[in-house]
């Protein structure tokens, strides 16, 4: 393993660098495939650990016992109800609300913390829209290690107790994430911390591999013709793709073409509006979005998302703030999952694939829910129902309710 | 003008390790050419051959990012303070 420059090809070892000192392009890190072909197996997969862990051998985790809180290996579950609403016949959602801290976060998380350990740090930290927050306080807590979490002011409270809960040292910013992210840059440059989403970055964002592979195993080890994923900072959807093409580089997945389509919400849609308006740039903006788990305005991998989107024929897709309350409580009436405001953009954006006809009726379809309703109730005030009847513990007061129930159902 | 660069990890091997250098400059471009003259190389990670920005690096004046003002024409006063900033970081 070892680290190389996505934009200039310069190598480095494995080490706490995120960025290249000459062009500051990116670092990724690089595995011996040719020995991982020969020495790995699916069948070795498939008796390995029930989480994210079976595929520890593409995981940037160089010591014995990672920091494991029980993340991955999430159901793939065949929507058959809400695919109906939509008119696909093969409708999958990877559900990654279930994870430890309840959003995909919990896979990066472990990745970096366990390097982090094992670089000698003691202090980690992250800027976070609150799911990241949430999963850096849970781990450090289970690693011992001291942390502190950075948030943009006005986070719904769900993320901000899911986070507290854990006792780590939260710090709220005045201004948006971008803001957050900046501050935590330069914090990083002056402390000796491993801020997971910045200088750990290399082996944090590998983490999300780990959502592909997944995908692809329960599908019996075939690759989707298409795969619906949110964009934030953009890193999970060029995750999506490199993990696609190392189960094509190992020989275990046949090399069938996919499409990966981006959503966003339309207060935040910087790498939309670029696809959109066919650059290659993506200029940032300032968000406005109930959708705050993908509120950045300044993505760092919106380059390279546009350019897998595009290489795979995918599209993107900018939503309503209405769309996406709309589609949580479709996703939730169908299918029984409560998404939070991310997974909420990410089926607003299946519908109107599937409306254009961008994914055939036929064709199979993978939607990333990448974190739980829990954390965001706020954004459905005044859409579900918060009075109900109230009758005391007697059978005739129910009977009495239901019978008038029964009557104005049938008027 | 004289203004405050704050220099990101990555150059600092340029700076002799100084993370926080004065330089002068009316605009943020004269800045970083004088950030430059003072630490050869500086300019060649910072700059494209066309002279604009590379891709991956972000520069904040008074902590806004200069794409929200006139990019490397923002002009200066006396006393702000300027952060050259990686972009490739950050998540969610």
């Amino acid at each position: 393993m070892r680290l190389r420059c996505r934009n200039c090809g310069r190598e480095y070892p494995l080490e706490p660098l995120y960025v290249c000192e000459f062009c500051f392009g990116p670092l990724e890190v690089e595995y011996d495939y040719d020995r991982l072909v020969r020495e790995w197996s699916r069948r070795e997969v498939e008796s390995g650990p029930a989480s994210m862990w079976r595929y520890r051998p593409l995981l940037p985790f160089t010591g014995e016992e990672p920091c494991d809180i029980g993340t991955g290996f999430t159901p793939l579950l065949r929507a058959e109800n809400l695919g109906r609403a939509l008119g696909l016949k093969n409708l999958y959602l990877k559900n990654d609300s279930v994870n430890p801290t309840f959003s995909f976060k919990d896979r990066v998380v472990s990745v970096a913390i366990s390097q982090a350990r094992l670089f000698g740090f003691e202090v980690v930290g992250c800027a976070s829209t609150g799911n990241l927050a949430a999963s850096v306080a849970a781990h450090a807590a289970r690693a011992g290690m001291s942390c502190f979490v950075f948030i943009p002011v006005g986070l719904e409270r769900g993320k901000v107790m899911n986070t507290a809960v854990y006792g780590p040292r939260l710090i709220t910013v005045r201004g948006n994430y971008d803001d957050v992210n900046r501050l935590c840059i330069e914090i990083a440059d002056r402390y000796r911390w491993a801020f997971l989403n910045i200088n750990l970055r290399p082996y944090y964002a590998e983490g999300s591999k780990t959502l592909a592979f997944e995908v692809a195993e329960q599908l019996g080890w075939t690759l989707p013709q298409h795969v619906v994923v949110p964009i934030a900072g953009g890193s999970l959807l060029t995750k999506v793709d490199k993990g696609f093409r190392e189960l094509v580089r190992l020989g275990w997945v046949e090399d069938a073409p996919y499409r990966i389509h981006g959503a966003q919400a339309e207060g935040c849609a910087p790498v939309v509006r670029a696809f959109l308006e066919g650059k290659e740039e993506v200029s940032p903006v300032r968000p406005q979005t109930i959708a705050k788990s993908l509120a950045i305005g300044n993505p760092a991998d919106g380059y390279y998302a546009l350019r897998v989107i595009r290489r795979t024929g995918g599209k993107g897709v900018a939503v309503t703030d209405a769309e996406i309350v709309e589609a949580i409580g479709l996703l939730a009436r169908t299918e029984g999952i409560f998404t939070e405001t991310a997974g909420g953009v990410t089926i607003a954006a299946l519908r109107r694939l599937a409306g254009e006809g961008a994914i055939g009726p036929e064709e199979v379809v993978v939607a990333l829910i990448t974190g739980n309703g829990l954390k965001t109730l706020e954004a459905l005030e005044g859409t579900v129902p918060e009075s109900f009847p109230e009758i005391d513990p007697h059978l005739r007061a129910f009977r009495e309710l239901y019978e008038a129930m029964h009557a104005r159902a049938i008027a | 003008m004289a203004v405050k660069v704050r220099i990101p990890l990555p150059l600092r091997r340029l700076t002799g390790g100084q993370a926080e250098v004065e330089v002068e400059g009316r605009t943020v471009a004269e800045a970083l050419q004088s950030l430059d003259r003072l630490f050869p190389g500086v300019g060649e990670r910072v700059f494209q051959g066309d002279g604009s920005l590379r891709r991956f690096v972000n520069v904040f004046v008074n902590d806004e990012d200069i794409r929200f003002l006139q990019g490397l024409d923002t002009s200066l006063k006396e006393g702000d303070e300027l952060s050259i900033v990686p972009a490739m970081a950050g998540g969610a």
